[in-house]
């Protein structure tokens, strides 16, 4: 069987903003019908919805069916939930699109990541027997990732400085983004560590997002959108949850997807990666071989605004926007998910 | 841990705190609760009232509801169950009945517990109404009734508007 060509057709997301007081169904209504209403489609066309989010994230369980609510669900709809960020839901719903199934999908996902302590929240996402009962947190998981990267002589204190003040830099011209700061390297390594080795310019900021994403199949992608950001690979890969059994200072996950997905066949103009810890945008380029010609995260990236389980569907909100205004025409979105990069997707998408 | 019978056990408590809110829409359902007013949301798109205003969306019309509206106290049961299986913690005598209670002038209806009569007299279309907590006990809850008890009233004929709703 045939690939059907699939493309991102609109997007739509909230401005990221902490301490939010709606729930998440008032979060993600507005973006849903923001995206719904850049494309003028009629609901009823729409014969996929998906939805990533994390039940742990609002202390409830099955919390996610609520969100069913914010879709208009009658007449009856066909709807999937992942449990997990929404870039994850994206590659479902492309799933359901190759199967023949619907031409037009829709995709969304929503994180009140500051309405609890999310560095303890996802310990719960972690392996159930060997890790979560030692509470580590992401953040300490991470830092000794970055430390073995460090000791391994892969990257330098200041080489992670340099990556978050780009994307504080960056941001400033994102009207979404959270954090954002005209500031040098050399300025954020003169703050205090948190989680040594990494300072809180190291750590994305836990935000409160939702967003919201249109994929559609063939000549109903060209009927919605002038330039559609054709998806010409996507993978997914995981590496094992086993903590000690992988490499902290390479992802292996990554570096197959991004082969699989077709990294290396062309130049990358954008790259926006998902890595919540500047270390891990390193470790991120080098799995990928992305080179000096490619500019990674000018949206600042999940580093300046990090809503967990959305904010691997923005990089690809962030990708494909850049396509269809025509800034790029060969652009990478990457999801990252699971303590220290455990699985990673990986997609190009190109314009016409 | 224990390994008495050779099998190794981990006790694991979790706990996390949550700032948990109840969103803007929901607000103004629970302030009434806590003046003893059952308050509603209407969607301004189809005009049904939801109580309680669920997420503050209108799931027909995707939209956020709009007004408020005062419903009830008293109601209509739309359909009821009898409880006659005990469990764990149960603090109610057997049988009881839990119904589904469509409050005047909501659309939607909510459930709730039926007393002061007896189980096998409870019926599709039975008027009630709420008997209340003492004061002391309120909160930003509809735990707030203690249970619905009947009104006396006629019957209402839940034929053709239940089966239109």
């Amino acid at each position: 069987m045939s690939r059907r060509d699939v493309a991102i057709v609109a997007t739509a997301q909230r401005p990221n903003e902490v301490g939010s007081t709606l729930t998440s169904v008032e979060l993600i209504l507005p973006v849903i019908n923001d995206v719904i209403a850049k494309v003028g489609i009629e609901r009823q066309k729409i014969g996929f919805w998906c939805h990533g989010s994390c039940d742990y994230m609002s202390g409830q369980p099955f919390s996610f069916v609520a969100a069913v609510d914010a879709i208009g669900a009658w007449p009856p709809i066909v709807e999937s939930h992942v449990e997990g960020d929404g870039a994850l839901a994206l590659y479902e719903a492309w799933v359901k699109i190759q199967t023949g199934e619907c031409d037009v999908a829709l995709v969304f996902s929503n994180g009140k990541t500051t309405s609890g302590p999310i560095d303890r929240i996802l310990n719960l996402q972690a392996d159930p027997y060997m890790v979560t009962p030692l509470w580590p947190g992401f953040d300490s998981l991470s830092a000794l990732q970055a430390r073995a990267c460090l000791d391994a002589g892969i990257m330098t204190e200041a080489d992670m400085a340099e990556v978050a003040a780009r994307s504080y830099r960056d941001a400033l011209n994102n009207p979404i983004a959270y954090a954002k700061e005209n500031v040098t390297a050399e300025q954020l390594l003169a703050r205090p560590y948190t989680s040594a080795p990494l300072r809180a310019h190291d750590c994305g900021v836990p935000v409160d997002g939702a967003n919201a994403i249109i994929l559609a199949a063939g000549d109903a992608a060209r009927s919605l959108a002038e330039r559609p950001a054709w998806i010409r690979g996507i993978d997914h890969r995981i590496d094992t949850q086993r903590l000690g059994a992988r490499s902290m200072t390479e992802s292996s996950s990554a570096a197959i997807a991004a082969a699989k997905a077709g990294v290396g066949n062309d130049r990358i103009d954008i790259a926006e990666l998902h890595a919540p810890y500047t270390h891990q945008e390193i470790l991120l380029r080098r799995a990928m071989n992305l080179g000096e010609g490619t500019h990674v995260n000018p949206s600042g990236g999940a580093l300046v605004s990090n809503p967990a389980m959305a904010a691997g569907l923005a990089r690809f909100a962030e990708a494909a926007e850049s396509v269809f205004s025509g800034s790029a025409d060969r652009v990478l979105a990457h999801c990252t998910s699971g303590p220290m990069l455990q699985q990673n997707l990986v997609c190009v998408m190109e314009g016409e | 841990m224990s390994e008495a019978d050779g099998i190794m056990r981990l006790r694991q408590p979790i706990s996390v705190t949550y700032n948990w809110s109840a969103g803007p829409n929901a607000t103004s359902h629970l302030n009434g609760l806590l003046e003893g007013t059952l308050i509603g949301k209407r969607c301004p798109g189809c005009s049904l009232v939801y109580f309680p205003p669920r997420n503050g969306v209108c799931p027909k019309c995707a939209r956020i509801l709009g007004d408020d509206v005062v419903v009830g106290p008293r109601g209509t049961i739309t359909t009821f169950c009898v409880v006659n299986v005990p469990f764990l913690g149960q603090k109610i005598k057997l049988p009881y009945v839990a119904a589904q209670i469509l409050l005047d002038g909501a659309d939607i209806s909510m459930q709730h517990l039926i007393q002061e009569c007896e189980a096998t007299d409870v019926r599709i279309g039975m008027r009630v109404e709420p008997v209340w907590k003492d004061r002391s006990e309120w909160g930003p809850s509809l735990e707030n009734i203690a249970h619905f008890r009947p009104t006396g009233e006629p019957d209402r004929d839940m034929g053709v508007e239940a089966g239109a709703s």
